[in-house]
């Protein structure tokens, strides 16, 4: 299941026991990492998160909180803000907005994923792991409709199933996958060793 | 390539041809000037008033706005409307509260702007804790936006009483010296602010992309607005602020909003980062 060379852009979509489920796929990301990675997860809207400074310290790659209008930069992990939705924008660029709650929530997975799918179309990998509301089905739909690569957690191995329950209900998905299973798919995202010869 | 990824992406350019044609009847014809949006909250606001004025295309939307202007209004709301509340962000009120009143309190008279101020929580909100430190009465805010429905809505300041709490809550977080209650009287589900605090607000139409300044103001607010509008638009809208600001004039801008992208970066100083509050630097 190499993804080699077939994405330029990875989302991710979490909600209850999203943490650990990223603490096991964002510490296994290679510095080679090539494509940068949009991540969503369901928080509390009234503090702020504290997602991109923990998990900068047990990453190999660079981890940040998403800045309205940021040029998107490869191999770089973006967290949504708590109380904003992240979008991507032409550019690409990154897009917050304040809109009303998407599924109850804000940052919302659907409104990540389709506006990544809008730009990056069949080039994203679109990822649902853990969660219990329905958040994020749409938005793998339209990956997925995009003609883009979608990955769903196995339900049985999440937390909370729902999310990813949700999803498959909606489309099928390319890949139904435990949490390690989708950690090495990550990895062959790296960029090619250079070689001797082409 | 598959057949149908083939159609959705010829969909999708479609959309996006007709987004900008849409775009251009709605400057023809209403001069309302969405061009220097964010284009990718623009499609999604478009794409939910699709469905709710029951169109399968952009152009079956423009056909029935350009044709019924009486649908117009409608599709503004879409369009415009921010989602706010009062004392949004307690923080920032707070860090207005200890470290720009003392500075606002040396000037004879004081001019605010709140700029984007959709239903009004925001102009309240500042002439809330502007009564509370005893500057209001010498105080005009001048609080404006470019859809004409919220400015009423505005103007009346009747909240859903429901929402009281939330603000409450907030206000009390900002390092409130009075209780909110003190400035709303509720009755048949709604509260109703004071006319205390509205004879001290202008609330007027006023556009960030098309206007130009109206007033020398001490502070501008205007916060999760940038967000809507594309780099240069924001800096047009930054010029705007510049203009306006007195020297040391302060700019609060939302939370998670960056001047650090603009060509107007330069005009500004940090004030209070952690708030995201400058200072219209003295010798520009």
């Amino acid at each position: 299941m190499s993804l080699q060379g077939r994405v330029d852009a990875v989302v991710i979509g979490a909600s209850a026991g999203g943490i650990e489920a990223l603490n096991v796929l964002l510490p296994a990301l290679s510095q080679y990492l090539r494509p940068p990675v949009f991540i969503v997860v369901h928080l509390p809207r009234d503090q702020p998160s504290m997602l991109a400074d923990i998990f900068s310290k047990k990453c190999a790659v660079p981890v940040r909180e998403a800045q309205d209008k940021e040029t998107v930069a490869s191999g770089t992990v973006y967290f949504a803000p708590a109380n904003y939705h992240l979008l991507i924008d032409r550019g690409p660029q990154l897009s917050l907005s304040a809109d009303d709650l998407v599924h109850h929530s804000r940052p919302s997975v659907d409104v990540l994923f389709e506006s990544a799918a809008d730009i990056y179309k069949n080039r994203l990998l679109g990822v649902i792991l853990t969660g219990a509301n329905e958040d994020g089905a749409s938005g793998l739909a339209a990956v997925h409709d995009a003609g883009g690569v979608t990955v769903v957690q196995r339900p049985d191995t999440a937390q909370a199933p729902n999310m990813a329950l949700s999803a498959l209900k909606l489309r099928p998905a390319d890949w139904v996958l435990t949490l390690d299973e989708i950690a090495a798919m990550l990895r062959t995202l790296d960029a090619l060793p250079s070689r001797g010869v082409n | 390539m598959d057949a149908e990824v083939t159609a959705a992406q010829t969909a999708s350019a479609q959309f996006e041809r007709e987004l900008e044609f849409l775009i251009d009847a709605i400057y023809h014809k209403y001069h309302y000037d969405f061009r220097g949006y964010a284009s990718a909250s623009l499609r999604r606001r478009l794409k939910t008033a699709m469905s709710r004025f029951e169109c399968q295309t952009l152009s079956q939307l423009q056909d029935k706005v350009v044709h019924d202007p009486a649908a117009f209004p409608a599709l503004l709301d879409f369009l415009t409307v921010q989602v706010s509340e009062m004392f949004r962000d307690p923080e920032y009120f707070r860090a207005l509260r200890e470290r720009v009143v003392p500075l606002l309190r040396t000037y004879p008279s004081l001019k605010v702007w709140v700029a984007g101020c959709s239903a009004g929580e925001e102009a309240y909100s500042v002439a809330i804790l502007l009564h509370e430190e005893g500057l209001l009465s010498k105080t005009l805010i001048y609080a404006t936006d470019i859809n004409a429905r919220m400015l009423q809505k505005a103007a009346a300041g009747v909240y859903e009483v429901q929402r009281i709490a939330g603000f409450t809550a907030n206000h009390h977080r900002s390092g409130a010296r009075t209780s909110l209650s003190d400035y709303y009287s509720a009755a048949y589900g709604r509260a109703v602010f004071n006319k205390l605090l509205k004879d001290h607000i202008v609330f007027s139409d006023h556009s960030l992309a098309t206007d130009t300044v109206f007033a020398e103001v001490q502070l501008v607010s205007c916060r999760n607005v940038l967000i809507y509008f594309d780099r240069s638009l924001q800096d047009r809208a930054l010029g705007l602020f510049r203009e306006a600001l007195c020297r040391q004039g302060f700019l609060g801008i939302g939370a998670k909003e960056s001047i650090r992208f603009s060509s107007q970066a330069g005009a500004f100083l940090d004030f209070v980062p952690a708030q995201k509050i400058f200072q219209r630097r003295a010798e520009l």
